[in-house]
């Protein structure tokens, strides 16, 4: 029989509750995931009281609030906090997306704050993405082209050929997408996911590429492709605005054409 | 110390600190060479700060308008208000056409001219034939270059066998008794093992320590570690007074907006509607460089005809501008308007100020990357086994001020060089020493009191304190009696940390004991920093004192080195700035007045 519980240790507990300061008028609950690596302990959910008239506006300024005032120990990545790094990729009120351009009053409710889904959480909100890095050098993300470069000029390339990864070359690899389909969830071992294909198109586009064949060779798979269900999650949830679903199908309708 | 802590040693022939543009740069460089070479990062390659960076990457390829490098040069070595070193700015200027191409040969997706050229915009100090004319100088992939640059750069770095160590903590250098660097100590956050590294050559790639201040553009991992690791190993800091105030952050979210925004056509705007950089800059406008765009910016608030109920900011309208070639050339301010200002850059202005943004100042180098030390009187005595690169390291290329799109430039360019230099100095595989215990001690003994500190003030109350005092005693305009009580007040942060209390005790992503080190870091900046302003008796670039008004090239023609002591103490010291060129290609530009 197939085992569909959850190992033991994956329930998550109830946690504390930290209450805001006296006086606070304006209080939202923000209910964070907690997972310490070193208590052996399941992991839990923490309440953090906020009062919102000394907080800024994103789900990521509440989470330095509660660091830097209420509870030092929660623990979660963060750089740029402008929506270009990639780093506080996580899931807030059901939807992966970046903390730093998340608004709080989007979210109705209590703002629940998970990692992102299925990957293995090394502590709190930090997730491992080693395997989807792996799998992003996999593919090859970089210019492959026999004809040497000019040696005293660039590639040219017409404006019309460069719109063509327009929409694609913009990936911060936050893996917002990879983590919200189910087709990764369940086969992310053997299928790229959506992050990684859309810069395997980015590379199949770009007119100065001439490894279009070995590319394509490369992604020819019941897998590494072809896992992909058309769930439309990955550009739903992308919060760059990209369209990975497009660029999959994309790629499925090259594989055709060139068997034609 | 609570335990012994165990460490993992690696041998590597060079050892890069930091994977933001100049550190992938160097990586590379050094795995050309055949050097056995690692890199390591407190996040992963792409998340580095290089990845905000928006306008572009400056080279006189001349896509579109007669270009020439030495009308780079000249305008950098006026940019810099004279406090550049020429050879170091003649080697940037002359090399960056070719590291330009060699990012587009690498695959990065430039915006493209009609003849399938590269893109170039307009950009603040940046003119033809020495001051006539405005250059079409600054390379872009729209406003997204830094991204498009460091996703490149990291691509590349897969091809080659380079091994990296993503989310490691650099805590120290290990200096020996001779001064010789011998390698660096590290934390892997994902496992909470101690890593220590011995290697040849280690390049600091840290970048700077913009979170010195309350209000930045710089992500909150810019912390300046490797700067705060020279001031650790007993070595000065150069130019450290050398604040950028970037002109336009989005009011309230210090997000960045690019100067890029006034390449493409942008203005800026007080309270009674008027384009007030024309009355300050009659010739270049709103293109004129950064510091003095952003000290007028503050006259105009400080006068009154700041914008909102408080007068307390400034509008930048690029709704005039056509709504397709916002979309083709600044869709990333455009979203970045839209989040974090509500604004549509369509149909309004964007709220702006004056935002800390770039460090001039920091490890200094010579035109190699190799650190330099003021030694027995020669300011140009080599720390052997060091070398620095991009926004850590002085050159200097920069001086007093950088002009926008130059950081870029310096990044790849010199981050190549150091990568060339290697070739040349460093021998593959060579035996190294092995290191004495005493060494390991010094570095983990501090980690451990860290990460045990138990005292009764947060490191966010100490930071806040630290950020709030940079604000208001060393910003855009400064006077003597300001800077005082600012050394006074940072002086007494510095008194704080004793005091410190970091709560969480594990060694596995630790983050309260990151932000505690970094903390660390980033007092002993601010504090040398602002004594630095206090030292300097003239108005230059980006240090701007209103009871020396003036440059003082007599004086002052002089780069500052800080040291900063066990005991709090700063120590103050000179190194000339080059007056002489790299080749007879071209003739040092002395100094004159700077009007734009």
């Amino acid at each position: 029989m197939v085992e569909f519980n959850l190992p033991a240790n994956s329930k998550i507990k109830g946690g504390t509750t930290h209450k805001a300061a006296a006086g606070a008028k304006n209080v939202r609950d923000f209910k964070v995931y907690r997972y310490d690596p070193d208590s052996g302990e399941n992991p839990r959910v923490d309440t953090y009281e906020v009062d919102m008239d000394e907080c800024g506006p994103m789900v990521l300024d509440a989470l330095i609030k509660i660091k830097n005032e209420i509870d030092p120990t929660v623990t979660f990545r963060r750089s740029c906090r402008e929506g270009i790094c990639g780093s506080c990729a996580m899931n807030i009120d059901g939807t992966n997306t970046l903390a730093c351009t998340k608004a709080c009053d989007e979210v109705k409710g209590d703002v629940k704050i998970y990692p992102l889904p299925h990957l293995e959480v090394v502590k709190d909100l930090v997730g491992d993405l080693t395997n989807f890095y792996a799998q992003y050098a996999s593919i090859k993300p970089w210019l492959v082209a026999q004809t040497p470069a000019p040696p005293d000029g660039e590639r040219l390339q017409s404006e019309a050929e460069r719109k063509e990864i327009d929409g694609l070359y913009e990936c911060i690899l936050c893996a917002c997408c990879s983590t919200a389909c189910p087709s990764y969830w369940w086969n992310s071992d053997r299928y790229l996911g959506p992050a990684v294909l859309l810069q395997a198109y980015r590379w199949l586009v770009d007119s100065r590429d001439e490894d279009q064949g070995e590319r394509l060779d490369n992604l020819e798979d019941p897998f590494r492709l072809y896992r992909c269900h058309t769930i439309m999650n990955c550009t739903n949830t992308c919060p760059k605005g990209l369209n990975p679903a497009k660029a999959i199908a994309e790629i499925k309708k090259m594989m055709v054409a060139r068997q034609v | 110390m609570s335990q012994a802590y165990e460490i993992v040693d690696h041998v590597y022939d060079v050892v890069v600190v930091g994977a933001g543009g100049s550190g992938l740069r160097a990586t590379m460089g050094a795995a050309q060479a055949g050097l056995k070479t690692a890199c390591i990062s407190k996040v992963f390659p792409t998340r580095s700060h290089t990845v905000a960076a928006q306008g572009g990457i400056a080279a006189s390829l001349g896509n579109m308008g007669a270009d020439d490098w030495r009308w780079h040069m000249y305008d950098t070595v006026k940019g810099a208000d004279w406090l550049g070193d020429q050879d170091a700015i003649e080697y940037m200027c002359r090399e960056a056409p070719r590291a330009v191409l060699e990012l587009e040969h690498m695959g990065l997706p430039f915006s493209r001219t009609e003849e399938g050229k590269i893109y170039q915009r307009a950009f603040g100090g940046m003119t033809t034939n020495y001051g006539e004319g405005t250059a079409l100088r600054t390379c872009a992939a729209a406003d997204r270059t830094g991204h498009a640059i460091l996703h490149t750069l990291y691509q590349q770095s897969l091809r080659y066998d380079t091994d990296f160590f993503i989310e490691y903590f650099a805590m120290d250098l290990l200096m020996d008794e001779d001064g010789v660097c011998r390698g660096v100590m590290t934390w892997n956050l994902t496992d909470g093992t101690i890593h220590r590294f011995r290697a040849q050559t280690v390049v600091l790639a840290t970048g700077g320590y913009g979170r010195t201040y309350f209000s930045c553009t710089s992500a909150h991992t810019c912390t300046g570690d490797g700067n705060a690791m020279m001031l650790r190993a007993g070595l000065p800091l150069q130019d450290m007074e050398f604040v950028q105030f970037h002109p336009t952050g989005i009011y309230g979210a210090g997000c960045l907006i690019t100067e890029g925004v006034r390449g493409e056509g942008g203005f800026l705007v007080n309270s009674e509607g008027e384009r007030f950089m024309e009355r300050y800059a009659p010739s270049a406008k709103d293109l004129a460089s950064r510091d003095v765009v952003s000290r007028s910016m503050t006259i105009e608030i400080r006068e009154g005809r700041g914008i909102g109920p408080n007068k307390d900011h400034i509008l930048l309208h690029l709704d005039h501008l056509d709504p397709a070639i916002i979309e083709e050339r600044l869709p990333g301010i455009a979203e970045s308007a839209r989040i974090f200002a509500g604004v549509d850059v369509t149909k309004e202005a964007i709220p702006v100020l004056p935002t800390v943004h770039y460090n001039m100042g920091g490890i200094q180098t010579n035109y190699h990357g190799e650190v330099v030390n003021l030694k027995d009187g020669d300011p140009d005595s080599i720390v052997p086994g060091l070398m620095a690169v991009g926004e850590a390291a002085c050159v200097s290329v920069h001086g007093a001020n950088r002009l926008g799109s130059n950081s870029l430039i310096d990044l790849v360019v010199f981050g190549r060089a150091a990568g060339l230099r290697m070739a040349d100095v460093v021998t593959p595989g060579a035996a190294q020493p092995d290191l004495p215990k005493s060494m390991d001690d010094a570095v983990m003994a501090r980690f451990d009191k860290m990460r045990h500190a138990s005292g009764g003030t947060s490191t966010a109350a100490i930071r806040d304190k630290m950020q709030r005092t940079m604000q208001n005693n060393c910003a855009v305009f400064r006077t003597g009696e300001v800077l005082e009580e600012g050394q006074k007040l940072i002086d007494d942060v510095w008194a704080m940390m004793p005091d410190i209390g970091v709560s969480d005790r594990s060694l596995i992503w630790n983050s309260d004991l990151v932000e505690s080190l970094e903390l660390d870091n980033l007092v002993r900046q601010a504090v040398v920093t602002m004594h630095a302003a206090a030292n300097r008796k003239e108005s230059r670039g980006g240090h701007a004192r209103e009871d020396y008004p003036d440059r003082d090239d007599e004086n002052w023609m002089k780069h500052t080195l800080t040291w900063f002591g066990d005991d709090g103490k700063v120590a103050i010291d000179y190194r000339p700035v080059h007056s002489y060129t790299l080749t007879d290609d071209v003739q040092y530009f002395p100094p004159k007045a700077r009007v734009y």
